[in-house]
């Protein structure tokens, strides 16, 4: 194209050669660095530099206070005392979060497919309708999750009705109500990711598909999934990360018995204030997820990702 | 038989689609519901029992007076969100085409640095900066709860951003440039309309998630209330049946904003389509 530009306007006195906007071959060297420069500041000091403080933090003698300061004491003990102590909830954590991000899998990706391959004209309609609930606030909702779990609500009233509840047993308080509000609250985070990489399957395949005698069940395993993995990596990252982290629904649609890791680490921070130990914890989730994303990253073995 | 089964097979799809969608509106529906509900105490027990919804317009038409604090911390959310959004948004705007437009030295380390926001939960932001502003004995307040809305809605404009710049036909710009156009003017006139709906959800984005955060505003937030802030602290107690309707009123709103946008969008590209 830039060739065609060039010799038409050949001989012209105003000529100038074709610009290369795009590949920014005529820009200056620094222009990235400044764009990047005021965001990029923001990010280091209020996100990189805080989780370096915070890992500093984890090896300060719990002996100090907010009031009278902390002293580095090197004190790699605060990790074994908070994993030690809390081994049941970091556990919890890592199966409610799984069985939430599963959960969000096997039921987002028929929604996913539906809006990608079969909406049509209701795509829109369908996509707002997803992306509906964080209109309305995640506390809020949770609380209206409550309602509808809730002792006297019309799901125990119906779920009483058959053999399988008694007048005794209940939803709300127990491990399945907090997976069921971890798995409603991250859904949208589930098919967003799936929908982007289903919408770009080309249709053609699958009617290739088809045309070899590919039974439908076949052509899904052998054509849709495969081509659809970036969106299924993305989208398991995006529940499992923030479900993991999550005490909102713990704490609203669980019992003393179902506490995850953030209601610990929420509680210590900020009610009981053993900042070394909370740091190990906090630390040692991070940590944990880090290795469990790049574990399945590599397996999964997208590097879409980054 | 066999066309009932061919039937099915087209549809069933759809048809789980339509039941996993029903299941994300839900609580949205309940929390409507409630807000037409005239509880027995002033509090919103959030329990519907057999005695049914109580209608009433009147957590509507009284809709600041269900608890002191409920309206000016809704103020405040909005404040926040308004401010945390338009900074995020320069800043993020400004890498995604730092990162989409340039091959520079460390671009790499610049991706990395971006995703990892996003892969941290919250809880560990949350903490960390608290540890930041203890050690550094900055007071929490309303400017530190903006600089940590800031900080984890930059990474959702770069995404946002950065999606729609790479989808471009860089030939429009070309053209631009081949008609004359200097750079200014290209930017002007070419890009920077064509990515503005990449921009604006960009802001509509980082203005919904500051708006609703809770785990990290709690840790940085000192003596301020945002609206998540009071709803968490009205729970202990019993929430104001008002604040039902404030989530019905923020949910209309902000549906009728989306929907607009959309139909816009699908009548100018039909309009596009046809000329």
């Amino acid at each position: 194209m830039t060739a065609v530009i060039t010799t038409t306007s050949e001989g012209g006195p105003t000529y100038k050669p074709a610009a290369e906007p795009v590949a920014g071959a005529k820009r200056r060297w620094w222009v990235p660095y400044l764009q990047l420069f005021p965001g990029g500041l923001w990010l280091v000091i209020f996100f990189a530099i805080p989780i370096a403080m915070l890992a500093q933090s984890t090896l300060w003698d719990p002996a100090g206070s907010l009031e009278n300061g902390y002293e580095l004491t090197w004190r790699w003990q605060n990790f074994t005392d908070g994993i030690s102590t809390y081994s049941d909830q970091f556990v919890r954590s890592l199966a409610y979060s799984l069985i939430a991000t599963v959960a969000c899998l096997v039921i987002g990706y028929p929604l996913a497919y539906a809006i990608a391959l079969k909406a049509g004209r209701w795509r829109n309609l369908m996509l707002i309708a997803v992306i509906a609930p964080f209109f309305t606030s995640f506390l809020v909702r949770t609380l209206a999750w409550k309602t509808i779990l809730s002792d006297q609500g019309w799901v125990m009233d119906a779920l009483r009705l058959t053999p399988f509840f008694g007048p005794d047993d209940r939803l709300l308080a127990t491990p399945f109500a907090v997976i069921a509000g971890l798995t409603y609250n991250f859904l949208p985070f589930m098919v967003l990711p799936l929908y982007a990489s289903l919408g770009k399957l080309d249709p053609r395949l699958l009617e290739a598909a088809g045309d070899l005698y590919a039974h439908p069940i076949k052509s899904f395993f052998r054509v849709t999934l495969p081509l659809s993995m970036p969106g299924v990596v993305a989208g398991t990252l995006m529940t499992f990360i923030p479900a993991a982290g999550d005490y909102i629904n713990a704490e609203l649609l669980g019992s003393p018995s179902t506490t995850m890791i953030g209601n610990v680490i929420q509680s210590q921070y900020l009610r009981v204030g053993d900042i070394p130990v909370a740091a190990a914890l906090s630390f040692t989730l991070m940590a944990g997820i880090l290795v469990l994303v790049g574990l399945y990253v590599a397996i999964s073995g997208t590097d879409e990702v980054v | 038989m066999r066309r009932f089964r061919r039937w099915v097979a087209d549809r069933w799809v759809m048809g789980v689609g339509l039941v996993v969608l029903a299941y994300l509106a839900l609580p949205i529906a309940v929390i409507a519901l409630l807000s037409f509900n005239q509880p027995s105490s002033n509090k919103t027990t959030y329990l519907l029992d057999d005695s049914g919804v109580h209608w009433t317009l009147n957590n509507w038409a009284n809709i600041c007076s269900g608890a002191d604090d409920m309206c000016g911390s809704l103020g405040v959310s909005l404040r926040i969100g308004a401010i945390a959004t338009v900074i995020a948004t320069i800043l993020g705007t400004l890498i995604a085409f730092a990162l989409v437009r340039h091959r520079f030295l460390g671009r790499s380390a610049v991706n990395v640095l971006i995703f990892l926001p996003m892969a941290t939960p919250e809880i560990v932001m949350g903490s960390s900066l608290l540890t930041l502003f203890l050690g550094t004995g900055v007071d929490p307040g309303l400017p530190t709860i903006v600089i940590a809305h800031v900080m984890f809605c930059v990474s959702f404009v770069v995404v946002t951003v950065k999606a729609r710049l790479a989808g471009l036909d860089p030939r429009l710009q070309e053209a631009a440039m081949d008609l004359y156009a200097g750079p200014w003017a290209t930017f002007r006139r070419v890009t920077l309309p064509l990515v503005m709906p990449g921009i604006v959800s960009a802001a509509l984005l980082s203005f919904s998630l500051s708006f609703d955060d809770y785990i990290i505003t709690t840790f940085n937030s000192g003596p301020v209330r945002t609206f998540p802030l009071f709803v968490w602290g009205a729970n202990q107690r019993g929430i104001p049946p008002q604040v039902n309707a404030i989530a019905t009123a923020m949910f209309a709103v902000a549906f009728v904003i989306v929907a607009v946008g959309q139909l816009r969008n699908a009548r100018r590209s039909r309009r596009a389509a046809t000329s």
